[in-house]
């Protein structure tokens, strides 16, 4: 299966929503110290929703896509639909299939993101 | 040209373009009968039975012994140990001669080339025993750094060194450093990293006069699951076991045991009986072919990968540029457009798509690509088995890619 269609050649060439917030809530890095990749995520929340959403980092073509994709499907999202968000669903917004190698760079945004609530609940808590 | 199976699978109907022999080596047809003709005919245990297979089986594990002294050079067969690979033998020697011999204070000498196997063990020594590790690094032309080395040395009282790097394909000068680093420091315990340079290298652990040798049978033509730890009898002889258990005892009480004589110290328990027979099958193998001959088909062979590679326009190599310094490993990123980088992942994925196998990543050598400031590398390896036409489909693949991604 070519996992190098078009929309995720796409979303490589071109990421929706790289870059950093002017006055983000929380910023979160995420790593993959063994294959390198790198991120920075950076969201801001209101009344329980992420409102706005930039990200910035390198890796693979494939963290790219996943990167970029993401960050559009949570638009507005409820922070508690966030922390469900799982494996399959990363692997329906790219619809191609991955090797378990590849797969940890195809999480690593979505594992950030994750991150990034954690600790904007912890900040609430504290 | 010996027989190797894997090269007649079709997947997806195409041949497999094997170019990660640095990672592990394919198999002849004459070990895996080796290994079976072991299962099949005399899969007794060693050193227990006074029944035919397991004598059978006993002489043919110490056949295998013998075969691998002699193609290294060692002065008896009582110095090669079988382990599992060369990260088991150079824990060995960190956990044994290592953790009796560092006190606090003292140096430990290592480099930015080793591959983790040979550095991590020392790091972790050195944090146990309150002991310096000092790295030595690069000179121009990805060499080690002899001043920095020999001035580091001086004091020190172990070396771990690599004779071959897995990324840069660089031949340490070994025999030659270890005379002057003899001369400089003649108290020094030198243990070096074989892995990649007795499967592509002669190799005689004698003139090199080091004092530990590590390699793995997978790299050489042999299987999974065996490996060389090479030591001077008379160190191997003072240190410790390594572990305990069965095959390696000479007396049990209740108050004390005592231990077999060397190399069966350090052997506890069954040890990986198949594997070392077939490790000796791999050894035939290359001894009928010649080690010379070996290096002198990988250096045509890396000459010609190195001039068709550099023809790419969006290249960038590490390594030696010259084949006669470097072992049959390129080590490479491609870029695209306004020089982006194409990952390595996406690279070996595209080159996977024609059953290229390379490896990509920081090949288990995440100092060394820190200080040369590179998250990943792809590296194309080859040996004996490899051709002209693998590395033009190389060329086409990486075309590929930058056509893709680029």
């Amino acid at each position: 299966m070519d996992i190098y269609r078009e929309n995720i050649l796409d979303h490589y060439r071109n990421p929706r929503n790289y870059g950093k917030l002017i006055k983000p809530d929380i910023t979160q890095i995420g790593d993959n110290p063994l294959c390198g990749d790198s991120m920075v995520m950076e969201i801001r929340v209101s009344k329980g929703k992420l409102v706005e959403i930039g990200f910035t980092g390198k890796g693979c073509a494939i963290f790219m896509a996943a990167a970029s994709m993401l960050t559009e499907h949570v638009q507005g999202m409820s922070l508690s639909s966030l922390r469900k968000l799982s494996k399959d669903d990363i692997l329906e917004l790219l619809g191609i299939t991955l090797s378990p190698t590849r797969l940890k760079c195809a999480l690593l945004p979505v594992k950030t993101l994750q991150q990034s609530v954690g600790v904007m609940d912890v900040k609430k808590g504290g | 040209m010996a027989d190797f199976p894997l090269l007649k699978t079709r997947i997806r109907g195409k041949r497999i373009v094997y170019l990660d022999s640095t990672a592990t080596s394919l198999k002849p047809q004459a070990v895996l009968d080796g290994m079976n003709r072991y299962n099949r005919e005399y899969s007794a245990n060693v050193f227990r039975g006074l029944y035919d297979i397991s004598e059978r089986a006993t002489a043919e594990f110490e056949k295998a012994r013998e075969k691998i002294a002699k193609f290294i050079g060692a002065a008896t067969s009582r110095e090669v140990i079988f382990v599992r690979n060369a990260s088991e033998a150079l824990n060995l020697v960190a956990s044994t001669w290592g953790k009796e011999n560092i006190k606090k204070n003292d140096v430990i000498i290592t480099t930015i080339m080793e591959h983790h196997s040979n550095f991590v063990p020392w790091q972790q020594l050195a944090e146990e025993k309150e002991a310096t590790l000092k790295v030595v690094g690069l000179q121009s032309g990805y060499k080690l750094d002899e001043v920095e080395l020999l001035s580091a040395v001086k004091g020190a009282k172990l070396l771990a060194l690599t004779h071959i790097s897995n990324v840069l394909g660089t031949i340490n000068p070994i025999q030659e450093l270890i005379k002057k680093i003899r001369k400089i420091n003649p108290d020094i315990v030198i243990v070096v990293d074989g892995a990649q340079s007795v499967p592509h290298i002669p190799v005689n652990v004698a003139l090199l006069d080091c004092d530990f040798f590590a390699f793995s049978g997978h790299k050489m033509l042999g299987p999974t699951g065996i490996g060389v730890l090479w030591g001077k009898a008379k160190l191997l002889e003072q240190m410790r076991p390594y572990m305990y258990g069965g095959e390696m005892i000479e007396r049990v009480t209740l108050e004390k045991s005592t231990f077999q004589e060397i190399p069966l110290k350090f052997e506890a328990g069954t040890p990986d009986i198949a594997g070392a027979i077939g490790l000796g099958y791999a050894v035939d193998c290359l001894r009928s072919i010649g080690m010379d001959n070996v290096r002198k088909y990988e250096e045509n062979l890396t000459e010609l990968a190195l001039d068709k590679l550099s023809k790419l326009k969006n290249i960038t190599m590490y390594g030696p540029g010259n084949a006669s310094e470097k072992c049959g490993v390129v080590a490479f990123n491609v870029f695209g457009k306004s020089k982006k980088l194409i990952h390595p992942h996406d690279v070996a994925q595209i080159l996977n798509e024609d059953n290229i196998c390379v490896r990509s990543g920081h090949h288990c050598a995440m100092l060394l690509h820190n200080a040369l400031k590179l998250a990943a590398t792809t590296r194309a390896s080859f040996y004996i088995y490899n051709t002209e036409e693998d590395i033009d489909a190389l060329v086409l693949g990486l075309k590929k890619a930058i056509k893709i991604l680029g």
